[in-house]
């Protein structure tokens, strides 16, 4: 869970730093886009680093699903019989809704390749045109894509809340004196990316991003 | 006071067993929660009931026997508090409380509030030692420990091993209490020679035994009575890594 969710949370960072190129202008972000094909040419064929990368990407949330699925197998056999009445005396909103925000942040993942990746939803279908399939994809007319990806991205930041501390937490790193300040790394880091990835169809909406 | 009180009633391990409700009258709130118990069961004796049965022993918080979920909550409302030494006074007038055992697999109901906890001793077993010469007890200062280990040490060793930390867990784990004594004698050169295997042993045994994985929610040292700190948890797991690099 930890180690697959931290290669996770490394893409997920760069990915959201790569998206704020947009604020540079279309020219340079769709050179950002065919950047993303050349990486590692001549040695590597087009598209190969983003090859590598989706496979390390795929294997890594394949694993992090099957250890979720583990551990929700075993809760459910560990109390067989339900309380009457429970109370969450202290987990967080973001502890407890880790197993269902995750089938949300993949049910997303799954529509945002068909959606910007294939271009299967997406108005744009030329994927040299990365800038025009983002205007046009988050255009006012299509609120409905946009209002679907900021819950997406708003349950992925509670996600990375509790997940990136409790990945620290398992993985030992943790104790009585860092608690506070991982945990306070962890609001950080899950505000930042979240405030990233939502400045993107703001930016569209509002015409800061043409 | 008068109460409204909804009980867990359940014969035996077998039966599927429900929630009775009991009026109780004349509730002094002085009483301890066990003492409210005590008169309810007085009361069902004399009208020829079968009174409820719940696990306790000491009544003065440190053996880990008293184990009812109040209204939803390992040990009731108090922080850092067993439920013997929760006081009606802590309740309103007129109120309507649930009592239920604690909720795991690993720990079936024997009878209405009495739970088997049996696991943990089967955890302990697999690892909660030491292995030190008999004899006379040696010399106090023998083997020097740094001051802010002992009192670590000692803060994880007041576990009094209830399963409240279980009974909160969203996953039924047990973490806490395999950690506490992870914790409680890793900390001391006593219980460094049998580190490696000790968790190692300790996790094999305790999810044999049918707990759940933790999470880290952090529920379970919310409702500990001894406030077990979930550092203790970072810790396992750092000892944990070490020992799974030592054996490879
Ligand atoms: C067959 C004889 C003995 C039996 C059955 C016996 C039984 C017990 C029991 C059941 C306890 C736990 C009581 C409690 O904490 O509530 C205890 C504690 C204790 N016993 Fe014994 N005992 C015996 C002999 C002795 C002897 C000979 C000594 C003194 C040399 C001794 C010294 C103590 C002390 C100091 C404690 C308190 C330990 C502590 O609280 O950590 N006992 N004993
Ligand atoms: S860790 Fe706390 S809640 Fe768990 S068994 Fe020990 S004393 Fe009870
Ligand atoms: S009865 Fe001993 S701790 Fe409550």
């Amino acid at each position: 869970m930890a180690i697959s969710g931290t290669a996770l949370v490394l893409f997920l960072i760069l990915h959201m730093v790569g998206n704020l190129k947009i604020f540079f202008g279309a020219e340079a972000f769709d050179h950002y886009a065919h950047w993303l094909r050349e990486i590692g040419a001549p040695l590597l064929p087009h598209s190969g680093f983003l090859w590598i990368q989706r496979v390390g990407l795929l294997v890594a949330l394949g694993l992090h699903i099957w250890s979720a699925a583990v551990l929700t197998i075993r809760a459910r056999k560990a109390r067989p019989v339900k309380y009457a009445h429970r109370k969450p005396v202290q987990g967080s909103y973001a502890a407890r809704t880790m197993r269902w925000g995750g089938v949300i942040v993949f049910f997303f993942v799954v529509y945002h390749i068909l959606d910007l990746t294939t271009r299967t939803f997406n108005p744009v279908a030329d994927p040299a045109q990365a800038n025009a399939a983002i205007v046009q994809g988050f255009a006012p007319g299509r609120w409905y894509v946009t209002a679907f990806y900021v819950l997406a991205v708003v349950t992925l930041g509670f996600h990375l809340r509790h997940g990136i501390w409790s990945g620290l937490q398992t993985l030992g790193v943790s104790n009585a004196r860092r608690e506070r300040v991982l945990k306070a790394t962890a609001f950080a880091v899950a505000f930042v990316t979240c405030a990233g990835f939502l400045a993107v169809p703001f930016a569209v909406l509002t015409g800061l991003v043409k | 006071m008068s109460l409204k009180l909804r009980i867990w009633r359940q014969a035996d391990a077998q039966d599927k067993g429900s929630m009775v409700t009991y009026q109780l009258q004349n509730v002094s709130p002085d009483m301890s929660f066990l003492e409210m118990l005590d008169v309810l069961n007085e009361r069902l004796t004399l009208d020829g009931e079968d009174p409820v049965a719940f696990d306790h022993d000491c009544r003065e918080g440190i053996c880990g026997m008293c184990s009812l979920v109040i209204n939803g909550i390992p040990h009731g409302p108090e922080k850092a508090t067993t439920t013997c030494q929760l006081h009606m006074r802590h309740f309103t007038d007129g109120q309507t409380i649930d009592i239920e055992p604690w909720r795991a697999a690993a720990f079936p109901v024997v009878k209405d509030l009495v739970v088997d906890r049996r696991a943990f001793d089967k955890i302990i077993q697999a690892g909660g030692y030491i292995s030190a010469p008999t004899g006379s007890a040696p010399d106090a200062h023998a083997s020097p420990v740094p001051k802010a280990d002992a009192d670590a040490a000692f803060e994880a060793a007041t576990c009094i091993g209830c399963g409240a930390c279980v009974a909160a867990c969203p996953n039924g784990s047990g973490m806490l209490f395999t950690a506490a004594k992870i914790t409680h004698l890793g900390l001391m050169p006593q219980g460094q020679p049998e580190r490696h295997t000790r968790v190692i042993d300790m996790i094999n045994a305790h999810d044999e035994a049918g707990f759940g994985g933790c999470t880290n929610t952090g529920e379970c040292t919310s409702v500990c009575p001894k406030g077990i700190p979930l550092e203790t948890i970072a810790r396992l797991n750092k000892d944990y890594r070490q020992a799974l690099r030592a054996a490879s």
